[in-house]
């Protein structure tokens, strides 16, 4: 099997400043006086696995253990401090949909945008925008302006376009909640479409039932350290006992 | 060889976020102009009233002796006004995008290099305003006019670089939003826009300052290829180099440095 994501030895600190110095003066003064004081937070330590191409992957943990954090390093926004993440393949980070959508444009507007952040270009759009509209169900407002728009049917338009794709490595982060339950259904099976196709898929999210129905592995993070990693079932259940 | 791996590297990320790029600008055109009536027809009439109040006051009012004053103004500022709106709405250029940069991995020289095609695009439509100003005061160019991409280009360059160290600049510190637009007027006033060179001539402090201003050469060689018909000469052209050559490299540098902590700022 050949390997998609590997993480070696990961560590992830932020420099907290005891107070936040965003203006010239107050840290020319501060360093003058060497008062520069930094608090370092350590929000992953010791990090090492491998996921197989393929392989769905869940990563569950109380909130603040680092997962998210965990995610962007993999999807490249943030860089390490220590260590090293390598990926296979091409990234589709779902997290968040529609984070780059731009309210005063219409929804129209909003998908060639929105590709574009994804790194589409034009002309791949145009072959896939009639079936972007199709999923979303959203033709009858695509010149409205996307404030006009409930948060569900912002989803709905996010979410087609980060599935459009099949990626070699898809991100999902707590998003399998989105619009009304038949759209959700509606989610899930082109969630469960991706999975099948050798696409490795890293889910996060705080329904356990969810990794266990869909996970094959699991990481448990805690206090930015791996608790628990390996055969999904065995870490859900470890998970719920405490 | 590891450089130009990098380099292959760099270029191949530049096209696939080229389409980025572009449709960026276009969401800037769109929303600077949609529910105006007018549209992008400010872009024109925009200078043009700008240059009926300057030339009235510093014309009538102050007897600024210039030849032909209204085009000497409105070539000057069309430039000046292009540099100034690329820096200034660059500044918050990488703060604005705060969103999508904790979201998905984009280059982000994106979002400054972004706002200085959008200037340069407004800039183009304000040409128009220049052309209409050289019609009713019967100015007649020379065949050099066809040179005015030139200083155009140099400016642009120029104006890239500073964006990079500003929008860089500014996620560390929010000071530079408030300290730029007085920098901003008083860099205008130290051009030559409203009044001739030759006034300040006679105090070398003064124009000494005024050398030291990259600005002042790109609007001088502007002028003189579409007022003058003259061609700059070649020390002129050198200058115009490496301030813009100089401060693009800065800037990358600067950019390059910076930008692997915006996301713990922004």
């Amino acid at each position: 099997m050949a390997l998609s994501v590997e993480v070696k030895s990961l560590e992830m600190h932020f420099n907290m400043s005891k107070e936040r110095l965003t203006t010239l003066k107050e840290y020319f003064l501060k360093m003058v006086r060497k008062e520069l004081r930094f608090e370092d937070f350590v929000v992953l330590h010791d990090i090492s696995f491998k996921i197989e191409q393929g392989d769905v992957f869940g990563i569950v943990g109380l909130n603040g253990s680092g997962k998210s954090t965990l995610l962007k390093l993999i999807s490249g926004i943030m860089r390490p401090t220590k260590g090293n993440v390598k990926t296979h393949g091409t990234i589709a980070p779902l997290i968040e949909l529609g984070a780059g959508f731009d309210m005063e444009l219409t929804a129209r507007e909003n998908i060639y945008l929105n590709g574009s952040v994804l790194g589409f270009s034009k002309k791949f759009m145009d072959e896939r925008f009639d079936e972007i509209v199709e999923f979303s169900e959203m033709r009858d407002f695509l010149d409205t302006p996307m404030k006009n728009y409930s948060s569900g049917m912002v989803a709905r338009i996010g979410f087609a376009i980060a599935t459009m794709t099949t990626p070699d490595i898809l991100i999902v982060d707590e998003i399998l909640s989105v619009g009304d339950f038949k759209f959700q259904e509606k989610c899930e099976r082109r969630i469960n479409d991706i999975m099948n196709s050798n696409t490795t898929v890293i889910i996060v999210s705080h329904s356990i039932d969810q990794i266990e129905r869909l996970c094959q592995h699991c990481l448990w993070l805690e206090h930015g350290g791996i608790r628990m990693i390996g055969d999904s079932q065995a870490v859900c259940d470890a998970y719920k006992n405490t | 060889m590891k450089s130009t791996g990098r380099f292959n590297l760099f270029f191949k990320k530049f096209k696939r976020f080229l389409p980025l790029l572009q449709n960026l600008t276009e969401r800037d055109i769109k929303l600077k102009y949609r529910r105006s009536i007018l549209g992008i027809a400010w872009s024109v009439l925009n200078p043009l009233l700008m240059m009926l109040v300057i030339t009235q006051v510093f014309g009538l009012l102050l007897k600024i002796k210039v030849e032909n004053f209204p085009v000497y103004y409105i070539v000057g500022v069309a430039m000046w006004n292009f540099f100034s709106d690329a820096t200034f709405m660059s500044l918050n250029s990488v703060i604005d995008s705060a969103p999508l940069i904790k979201k998905v991995y984009i280059p982000k020289y994106i979002f400054p290099l972004e706002k200085c095609m959008f200037a340069l695009i407004n800039f183009l439509f304000s040409l128009i305003a220049v052309v209409i100003v050289m019609l009713f005061q019967s100015v007649v160019p020379s065949w050099t006019i066809i040179l005015f991409w030139v200083p155009i280009l140099y400016c642009f360059v120029f104006a890239i670089g500073v964006s990079l160290i500003l929008s860089a600049l500014s996620v560390y510190f929010r000071d530079l939003l408030h300290l730029y637009s007085v920098v901003l007027t008083i860099w205008m006033y130290a051009t030559p826009i409203i009044y001739p060179v030759s006034l300040v001539k006679g105090s070398t402090l003064v124009y000494n300052i005024i050398r030291c201003n990259p600005m002042y050469y790109y609007v001088e060689y502007f002028r003189s290829v579409v007022m003058y018909g003259i061609v700059p000469d070649l020390t002129w052209n050198l200058i115009c180099v490496t301030f813009s050559v100089g401060f693009f490299i800065l800037g990358v540098f600067v950019f390059n440095r910076a930008q692997r902590n915006f996301i713990l700022y922004i």
